[in-house]
């Protein structure tokens, strides 16, 4: 697989939030709209890229029977990292997104890349991976809460070009269940048609 | 009066998963059957109710005297996986029933979020230890609920006919979806 590949494939092909559905919590709690969905994704992506960076770093130190728990806590570190700059520089975000950016810990996208790519490969190239599949998140998410704010208060990205309310639901808890819902079908009609052998 | 209000307000009115988004992974992946999802959801209540209280415990006689809140989620994460594994050994030879039923899901719980969730929200809320404890327990409980609700939902649905792109998770979301409309009948009963 060429370095190309590698960073490609997490983009729409091992997608972590449509194909791979992985990460389903802060992908549905946190898209309110096109500007959090997108925060969300960017933290979650530091995260991923840096931790299966010193994964693959430790990976050939770190005993095989306690793996677990320290890439929990390289990614833990990562995550506070994090945390703290974001308490730092963009405190709006991080009041609005709350209890989702300590949560990052526990997301299996950064636990499953770790175990599957990360222990097993140089530091570069899961570097690449962690980036693939970061800018992937990143993608699903701003797409789900583009149209989640575009529905319920007819703006996008903070920029209203609609007049009136929008519909309110959209914005609320169901609304994420079913513009993810919905989003899926779009997808999944439009992966069959895309290759048709595939099933 | 206080308490009956945290109870209610997290069984219904802030249903951890179908208004606060937490424990969304155990919420589709386990809800197949309704036998399956009681024992994961007993799983849950027991391992909340437990770590909740130790968490509180750590965070007030441990981080905060040390100045040292801001390594909560590494502390906590750890303590949780360190619970768990503890919770499995002790169940094992003790209640061997209680680990057939509920074995299977102990090590996922692990990775359930909302566990680390609720340690971390009940910090933030400020709750004293009864009021953690009887946080957890109903929040957890409300997990059952909708995960109950859901598994009966969802063994209903495997007998109709669907569209082919709606087949497997896109049509499980848009019924969850409907579920959480029928539980926003609740908002603002509290």
């Amino acid at each position: 697989m060429s370095k190309f590949q590698l960073f490609a494939k997490g983009l729409i092909k091992e997608n972590p939030v449509f194909v791979l559905l992985l990460g389903m919590c802060p992908t549905l709690g946190t898209t309110t709209s096109a500007i959090n969905g997108m925060g969300m994704g960017i933290a979650t992506m530091f995260v991923l890229m840096l931790s299966n960076m010193a994964i693959a770093l430790i990976r050939n130190v770190v005993p095989d029977k306690v793996r677990i728990p320290c890439f929990i806590v390289v990614i833990a570190s990562f995550v506070t990292v994090v945390e703290l700059l974001m308490q730092a520089f963009v405190p709006d975000l991080y009041a609005t997104l709350g209890v989702f950016i300590p949560l990052i810990v526990v997301n299996c996208i950064i636990l499953g890349r770790a175990e599957a790519f990360a222990s097993k490969n140089t530091v570069f190239d899961s570097m690449l991976d962690g980036l693939g599949i970061g800018v992937g998140f990143v993608l699903a998410l701003t797409v789900l809460g583009g149209t989640r704010e575009l529905l319920g208060a007819g703006s996008l990205f903070g920029r209203k070009f609609i007049t009136g309310d929008g519909i309110l639901i959209f914005v609320l808890a169901p609304g994420a269940f079913m513009v993810f819902g919905f989003l899926m079908v779009l997808f999944n009609k439009l992966s069959a048609r895309l290759n048709p052998k595939a099933k | 009066m206080e308490y009956f209000i945290i109870v209610i307000s997290a069984i219904f009115v802030n249903n951890i998963v179908l208004s606060q988004f937490l424990a969304i992974c155990p919420f589709l992946g386990v809800s197949n059957k309704v036998s399956t999802s009681i024992g994961m959801g007993m799983a849950v209540t027991f391992v909340i109710g437990l770590s909740s209280i130790v968490a509180y415990l750590i965070q007030y006689y441990v981080l905060v005297p040390l100045h040292i809140e801001y390594m909560q989620t590494i502390v906590f994460i750890l303590l949780i996986a360190a619970l768990v594994q503890m919770v499995e050994i002790i169940l094992k030879k003790i209640s061997p029933a209680l680990y057939q039923a509920l074995g299977v899901f102990l090590p996922l719980i692990t990775t359930n979020c909302a566990v680390l969730g609720v340690a971390i929200l009940l910090v933030q809320k400020e709750f004293n230890l009864l009021q953690s404890f009887t946080f957890a327990v109903s929040t957890a409980l409300g997990f059952m609920l909708a995960l109950v609700l859901f598994a009966g939902l969802r063994e209903r649905l495997d007998l109709e006919e669907q569209p082919k792109s709606m087949k497997g998770l896109p049509i499980i979301l848009i019924t969850a979806s409907i579920l959480a409309m029928a539980f926003m009948g609740f908002s603002g009963l509290v």
